[in-house]
């Protein structure tokens, strides 16, 4: 297993490697410029003093040189900097990866400083997604075509098939227009502090979690079930059933278990799509999360900005692709990598 | 053995919980609640039973605007979006300001300088301010005549890539004459030295702040970047990138003490749920720029709570003809001016454009795709009024009947029956190119149908706004290359149009040789309209120059370079309960006299 696992994380490097290469190579010869968000009167002798002070005019090469150092060498130093107070190096003299949009802005705080939303809101999702859809997953497959069961799959269907936009304006105008129980606008300068706050956080919570929770348990509720029909008729189910187990012992005890392995290894694959944020429910309630931030960097061809968080999502899918086969290996006996 | 699994798949369980919530701690950082009527109305229940103290507290006034594009950066100088500038604007200060009509108020100047009260020097080359007196930055240090000359050193570094270098240029220098004078000259007459520290796109700001931020350097001032000293009402408190400012009173003001406590500046989202938010729900205020379907915006007034409001400046969706052959058949000599050797063969007779500028319905048009944020216009200098020629109002109406008539009688048939016209034998079939926009398309299309109807067919093109306006001088879709017959797109004069008129002498035609640079773009040489320009350039405000600008405005109309269609303004919403505001027409930010804004 050791060794199995540090082979695989030796591949990751030409991987990511190849991916950081693939994602500038494709930005870069992208249509668009980051000035044409200006307005149409400035002049194009003024367009070009612009693009010359972004560094747009260096060969690729070049660029493709500068933003490696950038990325791997400058940023994690200046991160270590910034968590520990320290100074490594000249650090003053350091270059970053600036934004363009908002020139002068190193592209890695304002990632950072978009995290926590979205952590907390499509995180939360995610959480709520499986605290429903694993409980209605193994319902439905021990009650297999029950009335729990039909609806269980009519909604699951819907809640796969209706896209998050429709969802959350249907959400907006019961909630927010008509009823005013929730407000529309997600307010990232709400600072929990007491009880009065937290509720105001929850409260403008429910819509986006809501949304992207009913989407995602859909999914994952289909999955357990068809995990869960697996495992049902097979010999060692009927053995525990013979012994004389109560059913509830042998569904969680026995089916359950089995079951989830490949629940969690999905479960495991999806947290990148937390990071990813959802781009579409984020824009719709304001949440400024990396989804709404990597939309908003596309608006405005900010480049530097496009290239690090697609970069950081690549990143993320590869390591939790790693993570999904080591879970797989501890959960399932079975599994032996060497 | 099952008990070890089964504690194993529930750890792994924990870690993803843990890891979730470990970051939700963090999750909201500074300021105190405050989101609209939704906190004040939670709050004011509460507030019954507390004691006085805490109810002043509860009882804060706060302004909440909303921009569906988000602040990169608050100011103008290194990023050139509206939402930049006016995030800027509620903290940073010019020199004077633009009202509604285009009429300059003071704001850190005394007075508007003038050749009447020997501000602006006789022979055009120099204007000198004076400011108030007393100015103070928001952090409490003294405003003087040096911030100006070093804002002016500033945005003009090579090096710094300041988007509003343009309000600088032909000035020669910015001195300080003495703390509160300042003196800016010019390399030649300018009758209008109004450009630069007059509106919200060129505001003063500190020179000991911004000392060690100008050139390659203003890259790397972040700090500074984010969080600007200004003069204005209100001082920046928390500046998100591309999320959210904040800003409270500023104590520092040296005008009447401002009415809200603290103005947040939320961005993000989409038009639409922008004006829901301050038409149906009340969340917001302000709403900003709402291209919005017209019909979905009255829908949402009805709901009472507040109501949108439109101003129009200068800027003119407009059809531009192309006065040169953009056959693709001629290679690289497409759209190319050739000294007048390359002419279009059919646009540049005039019957021709003119017919097609009287199928047009422009009010239609307004009415049905602009909306508020429309009105029909057959002017390419539409505003301030002053400007505005009256001559050519009867495109106002359309009339297919007479144009038909018109190409009739100068011979330009339908001589093979396929029900489009010719003209010394060749077809009239127009490209028709525009960017791609649900509104210029629906423009495209009726457009298409009323030329259908006078013989012309239209072949229509649209291209992803950041290539049609990207000036990437290696696509051939772009606005400057125009390798099209006819394109549409919105420009407009700024509030003195000599820089706009600037554009369509005949040195400024677009062609290989530099690079597509150079703003006439339809390509049309007129020597008459040259010589009045550098009339122009020598004329001070007043009647004459008014006059000029009107004949130089009617020879492109007249012309048919372009055919001007719709006037377009802003179209904002505001709360019923929101006074004070005057939606400026385009001349400057819409939150120019955010000082006066009170409920």
């Amino acid at each position: 297993m050791g060794q199995y696992l540090v082979r695989r994380v030796l591949t990751t490097i030409p991987t990511l490697l190849a991916i950081s290469f693939v994602i500038f190579i494709v930005l870069d010869l992208a249509p668009g410029d980051p000035t044409s968000a200006l307005p149409e009167t400035i002049r194009p002798e003024i367009r070009q003093q612009i693009r010359k002070a972004m560094g747009l005019d260096a060969p690729l090469h070049v660029k493709y040189a500068l933003w490696l150092r950038q990325f791997f060498i400058n940023e994690p130093l200046a991160l270590l900097e910034q968590a520990f107070g320290l100074q490594i190096g000249d650090s003053e003299n350091r270059l970053r990866v600036t934004s363009w949009g908002s020139r002068g802005t190193p592209v890695m705080d304002i990632i950072l400083e978009r995290v926590p939303q979205t952590l907390w809101v499509v995180g939360m999702a995610y959480v709520v997604a499986i605290v429903i859809a694993i409980p209605v997953g193994v319902l439905s497959a021990v009650r297999q075509y029950s009335i729990f069961d039909q609806v269980g799959t009519f909604l699951s269907l819907i809640g796969y098939s209706i896209p998050t936009f429709f969802t959350g304006l249907l959400m907006i105008l019961l909630f927010s227009v008509n009823l005013k129980w929730f407000p529309m606008i997600y307010d990232t300068n709400l600072k929990v502090v007491d009880w009065e706050s937290f509720v105001q956080q929850i409260k403008q919570s429910i819509m986006p979690v809501a949304v992207l929770g009913f989407f995602q348990a859909a999914a994952l509720a289909r999955f357990t079930r068809s995990s869960m029909l697996d495992n049902i008729p097979m010999d060692y189910v009927r053995t525990a059933t013979a012994k004389g187990f109560r059913e509830q012992y042998v569904v969680i005890r026995h089916i359950l278990r089995n079951s989830l392995i490949p629940v969690v290894t999905l479960i495991a694959l999806g947290i990148p799509t937390i990071f990813s944020g959802a781009i579409i429910t984020e824009q719709i309630f304001r949440v400024n999360g990396l989804g709404a931030l990597l939309i908003g960097a596309i608006q405005i061809n900010d480049i530097p900005l496009v290239q690090t968080v697609t970069f950081i999502f690549a990143f993320l899918i590869v390591v939790f692709n790693l993570v999904a086969d080591a879970i797989y290996g501890v959960l399932d006996p079975r599994i032996r990598y060497n | 053995m099952t008990g070890r699994y089964s504690s194993i798949s529930w750890i792994a369980l924990l870690v993803v919980l843990a890891f979730m919530l470990a970051a939700c701690p963090t999750a909201q950082p500074a300021m105190p609640a405050s989101d609209g009527d939704e906190a004040a109305s939670a709050e004011s229940s509460a507030a019954e039973a507390m004691p006085a103290a805490e109810t002043a507290a509860d009882e804060e006034k706060v302004l909440t605007i909303l921009y569906w594009q988000a602040a990169s950066l608050p100011g103008p100088y290194l990023s050139g979006g509206t939402k930049d500038q006016d995030a800027g604007a509620i903290t940073l200060e010019p020199l004077a300001n633009y009202d509604p009509d285009g009429v300059m108020v003071p704001k850190l100047a005394v007075e508007i300088p003038t050749i009447e009260n020997g501000g602006v020097a006789e022979d055009l080359m120099s204007i000198t301010w004076t400011l108030r007196e007393g100015l103070l930055w928001s952090d409490g240090s003294d405003v003087t005549a040096e911030d100006v000359v070093f804002t002016w050193q500033y945005c003009t570094h090579e090096e710094t890539g300041c988007t509003s270098s343009e309000a600088f240029l032909g000035i020669t220098s910015v001195e300080a004459l003495d703390d509160l004078t300042i003196q800016i000259t010019f390399d030649a007459p300018t009758p209008y030295p109004y450009n630069a520290f007059v509106g919200a796109g060129t505001p003063i700001i500190s020179s000991a702040q911004f000392a060690d931020c100008v050139g390659a350097t203003a890259q790397t001032c972040n700090e500074q970047n984010t969080g600007p000293l200004g003069t204005g009402p209100y001082r920046i408190t928390d500046f998100k990138v591309n999320d959210v400012v904040v800003y409270e009173r500023n104590p520092f003001y040296h005008g009447d003490t401002p009415y809200f406590d603290q103005v947040i500046f939320k961005g993000g989202g989409d038009a639409a749920s922008a004006a829901r938010a301050v038409l149906e729900t009340g969340e917001a205020d302000y709403a900003w720029n709402l291209q919005v379907e017209p019909d979905i915006l009255r829908e949402m007034e009805e709901a009472g709570l507040g109501k949108v409001i439109s101003a129009f400046g200068g800027n003119v969706e407009r059809i531009l003809v192309n006065q040169t052959n953009p056959d693709s058949t001629l290679g690289d000599n497409r759209s190319e001016y050739m000294d007048g050797s390359n002419s279009h063969p059919f646009l540049t007779f005039t019957p021709i454009p003119q017919a097609m500028s009287m199928a047009i319905d422009r009010g239609l048009i307004a009415e049905q795709l602009y909306g508020f944020a429309g009105k029909p216009i057959c002017n390419v200098i539409p505003a301030p009024s002053h400007y505005a020629s009256t001559a050519n109002d009867s495109c106002l109406t359309q009339d297919i009947d007479a144009a038909n008539a018109l190409l009739d009688e100068n011979g330009v048939l339908d001589t093979d029956g396929d029900g489009i016209r010719e003209y010394n034998g060749m077809p009239l079939q127009v490209s028709y190119q525009t960017s791609t926009n649900s509104v210029r398309q629906k423009t495209q299309a009726l457009i298409r149908q009323w030329w259908s109807q006078i013989g012309i067919e239209t072949e229509l093109i649209n291209h992803d706004a950041g290539v049609f306006f990207g000036g990437d001088p290696n696509s051939p879709d772009t606005y400057q290359k125009f390798y099209t017959d006819i394109q549409m797109y919105t420009t407009g004069p700024s509030i003195d149009p000599q820089q706009h008129l600037s554009n369509w002498v005949c040195s400024q035609i677009p062609m290989r040789e530099n690079i597509w640079a150079g703003g006439n773009i339809f390509r049309g040489c007129s020597e008459e309209y040259d010589e009045l320009f550098a009339q122009l350039t020598q004329t001070p405000v007043g009647p004459d120059r008014e006059a000029l600008v009107k004949q130089l405005n009617d020879i492109n109309v007249q012309n048919f370079y372009q055919l001007p269609l719709v006037n377009r303004g802003r179209v904002s919403a505001q709360a019923n309960t929101l006074n004070g505001i005057q939606l400026s027409g385009g001349w400057d930010s819409e939150l120019w006299n955010i000082a006066e804004w009170h409920r």
